[in-house]
């Protein structure tokens, strides 16, 4: 606990503590770091997909996984800094997600229904 | 009250310039009264005076600068002292008479309202060279002098010949200048002030204050001279510059433009040391036997008259150049005067043969002259008497004056300065046997007649001068300026009649003889010729002498390359260095790195994205990698 002393689930019992000697079990206590792992994986599958999947439609989906793997990064530090800031940003976000979504899947369905396609590939009218 | 007169005598003329241009350009009477009645009224100033004896500056704060250590102080003033004034009389007197008959000259011509109005502003910027006090205002009204001589040479522009004669003169002229105005620089900068007195007690108090720019500084302006007074080698414009009307020619000939360049050598004579007087007395020296020289082959009576203007400067010149250091340059300064005297009236004397004559100007057309027209004849005669030297025509004294200069201190310019004295003699009077004695060569001559009085008034008034300067005092009235002691209280006017010869013997008699050898040659070979002998006996010399020893042909084959080389220079350094490195350079690297960023365009969102990303990775290792 040099991290401020904080455990966010101690469901632990007593008896596992690994400061008791009785039981030398490794016990799992879930730190910042884990969240922040979690975010930065859930953020590079979110980049890779869009990067390398060619639907539009799915591209979009990593956008958001992207969105939500900062969101988690926000809610665990605004737990680790006993600081509501980072939840009320994530609540904006959320907001803004869902309107940037909702703009988004505009665009891709009238895209769709102009090429018949959502494939980027196809997509590239903006080439020199 | 009079201490306005001298801003009247300067700013009469110009009064007259803007009258004329702005209401009488198409008046021929009026633009000839106002301007007539300008210089009328500027000499009768200038007569009172003189005849006060005003000495003394004015000036007019004009430019101001400082920077809290040294300040720079311009003024516009006027000057009068015994230089200056008796310069005053001598150009509002030659001009009074030159613009008066140039009313009866150009009476037919169309344009007579510009010509006057050039006329005019000629004067006012030959006053402003006389009257000025520092050399910004020198120089200004210098280039002025350039500008309205430009004006009045080519005053019949739709002639190539005058356009082009224009040009040259002001061309010829700005070169001078150039070196002029780099002189100026130097003075100024070493000494710190443009004022003539300031720089004159500078010098007095530290003669070693150019320290070793005297010299440069000297010769440079000496430049300005040369260019102005035409000297060897930026004489061509002055032969050339008899494409203007005749009286423009006896204006600028005679008491004007080439007068100005030796007036400001006097003026600044404080600033000349030994060595740049050694160069000018040369350069004047090898001026007058030149022109003599290219003189007596000429067969157009106004380039005649024109060379012996380049030789007649070449005198005053060398006798600045012989006064020495610190000494008295008064011999040029009376040369100068009685110069403009018998020149302006050899001038007008000419114009009226070649108005008579309906526009005919080679003497070998003329012929008989003399009974025709007896008042120019008889003018003619004493102008010329006068430029050869012979006593008692003013002529003998200022170039007498000019001889015991030579004699005293250089014994090989004697000897030229006499050679040229001899050919002056000599083509002056091949002029007069050839134009105005002998059978008649051309029809044109039977129906000459005299001038009218307008024309024949100005002759006679300046043939007085002529005839009489020599022994009013003249140099003495200068030498006041340059060496008091030098200038003793008057003696009687027969003594100076004859002081001459009571002073040196030796030299005004071998100042004589000159003449008599010249007359001898002139009258054996001229008279009743009606073809020149002189070809025939001097052969391949006779021709590089009618051709004016190709000075002409050399400047413009010198200038021709000196261009061409510096086209091609041009033409590299355009088409290789400019066109090739510097325009297709940028063009080409800004379209080769536009080509390979076009490439990155591929119009693929998921390039982008990659990119991107890609950046936001270097930017993360560049932030967090330190």
């Amino acid at each position: 606990m040099e991290h401020g002393g904080w455990s966010p689930t101690r469901v632990v019992p007593a008896i596992l503590d690994p400061r008791s000697s009785i039981l030398a079990v490794e016990t799992m206590n879930v730190g910042l770091e884990h969240y922040l792992i979690v975010s930065a994986l859930l953020f590079a599958l979110g980049l890779l997909g869009v990067v390398a999947r060619r639907n539009l439609l799915v591209m979009f989906m990593s956008l958001e996984l992207m969105l939500n793997a900062a969101n988690l990064a926000l809610v665990a530090f605004s737990r680790f800094n006993r600081n509501l800031d980072g939840q009320i940003m994530v609540f904006f976000i959320i907001t803004v997600a869902a309107a940037e979504v909702a703009v988004g899947l505009a665009l891709i369905v009238a895209l769709y229904r102009r090429r018949q396609t959502a494939h980027v590939e196809d997509l590239a009218t903006l080439k020199y | 009250m009079s201490g306005i007169f001298p801003w009247l005598i300067l700013f009469l003329p110009l009064a007259a310039v803007a009258g004329i241009v702005l209401f009488a350009l198409h008046d021929r009477a009026l633009s000839a009264r106002l301007s007539i009645g300008a210089v009328l009224g500027s000499f009768v100033l200038s007569v009172v005076l003189f005849l006060q004896g005003t000495h003394g500056e004015t000036a007019v704060n004009w430019i101001a600068l400082s920077d809290g250590t040294t300040s720079w102080i311009v003024d516009i003033g006027l000057r009068l002292d015994p230089l200056s004034l008796l310069m005053l009389l001598v150009v509002t007197g030659v001009g009074s008479a030159i613009h008066i008959y140039s009313y009866g000259y150009m009476h037919d011509d169309p344009g007579v309202g510009r010509y006057f109005a050039g006329l005019s502003l000629f004067m006012f910027s030959m006053l402003g060279i006389v009257l000025a006090t520092n050399f910004l205002m020198l120089f200004i009204f210098w280039e002025l002098v350039g500008v309205s001589s430009w004006l009045l040479i080519g005053f019949w522009y739709e002639r190539p010949a005058a356009a082009d004669a224009a040009k040259k003169a002001f061309l010829t002229n700005r070169l001078g200048d150039f070196g002029f105005l780099l002189g100026i620089i130097l003075v100024w900068a070493t000494l710190g002030t443009l004022n003539f007195t300031e720089i004159e007690k500078a010098l007095a108090a530290n003669p070693q204050a150019l320290g070793a720019l005297a010299t440069a500084a000297g010769l440079l302006i000496f430049c300005g001279a040369v260019g102005k007074s035409a000297q060897f080698p930026l004489h061509v414009w002055l032969p050339d510059a008899m494409e203007g009307p005749t009286p423009v020619s006896a204006l600028i000939h005679a008491a004007t433009m080439v007068a100005a360049g030796v007036y400001m050598l006097c003026r600044v004579f404080f600033l000349l040391n030994g060595p740049a007087l050694e160069v000018i007395a040369w350069t004047g020296g090898i001026t007058a036997l030149l022109a003599a020289l290219i003189a007596i082959q000429q067969n157009d009576i106004k380039r005649i008259l024109a060379y012996s203007t380049l030789s007649q400067l070449g005198y005053m010149v060398m006798a600045v150049g012989l006064s020495g250091a610190g000494g008295n340059p008064s011999p040029a300064m009376f040369h100068l005067t009685t110069h403009a005297f018998f020149k302006a009236l050899l001038f007008l004397g000419a114009g009226s043969v070649i108005h008579a004559l309906h526009h005919e100007q080679d003497i070998w057309k003329m012929g008989g002259l003399a009974k025709r027209m007896p008042v120019t004849f008889w003018t003619f005669l004493t102008g010329t008497l006068a430029l050869c030297g012979v006593p008692p025509f003013s002529g003998f004294y200022s170039k007498d004056a000019i001889l015991a200069a030579a004699h005293r201190t250089n014994p090989a310019l004697f000897a030229l300065a006499v050679g040229v004295a001899a050919l002056t003699t000599f083509y002056m009077f091949r002029l007069i046997f050839v134009a105005f004695t002998g059978p008649a060569k051309s029809q044109a001559r039977d129906h000459a007649h005299e001038s009218p009085a307008v024309m024949t008034l100005p002759l006679l008034a300046l043939a007085v001068p002529s005839l009489l300067a020599g022994f009013w005092g003249i140099d003495r009235f200068y030498a006041t300026q340059f060496a008091p002691g030098e200038a003793e209280v008057a003696t009687g006017w027969l003594s100076k009649l004859v002081a001459p010869f009571a002073e040196a013997p030796i030299v005004a008699s071998i100042g004589v003889g000159a003449v008599v050898i010249g007359f001898v040659a002139a009258w054996a070979l001229y008279r009743n010729r009606v073809q020149d002998p002189l070809p025939a006996l001097l052969g391949a010399f006779a021709r590089w002498l009618r051709n004016r020893f190709y000075f002409d042909e050399l400047y413009e084959r010198l200038i021709a390359m000196t261009q061409e080389a510096l086209a091609r220079l041009a033409d590299v350094v355009d088409r290789w260095l400019i066109a090739g490195l510097v325009v297709r350079g940028a063009h080409g690297s800004i379209e080769l790195t536009g080509r390979l960023l076009r490439l990155v365009q591929t119009g693929n969102l998921q390039t982008y994205a990659f990119l991107f990303v890609a950046g936001v990775a270097v930017l993360l290792l560049c932030m967090l990698g330190r």
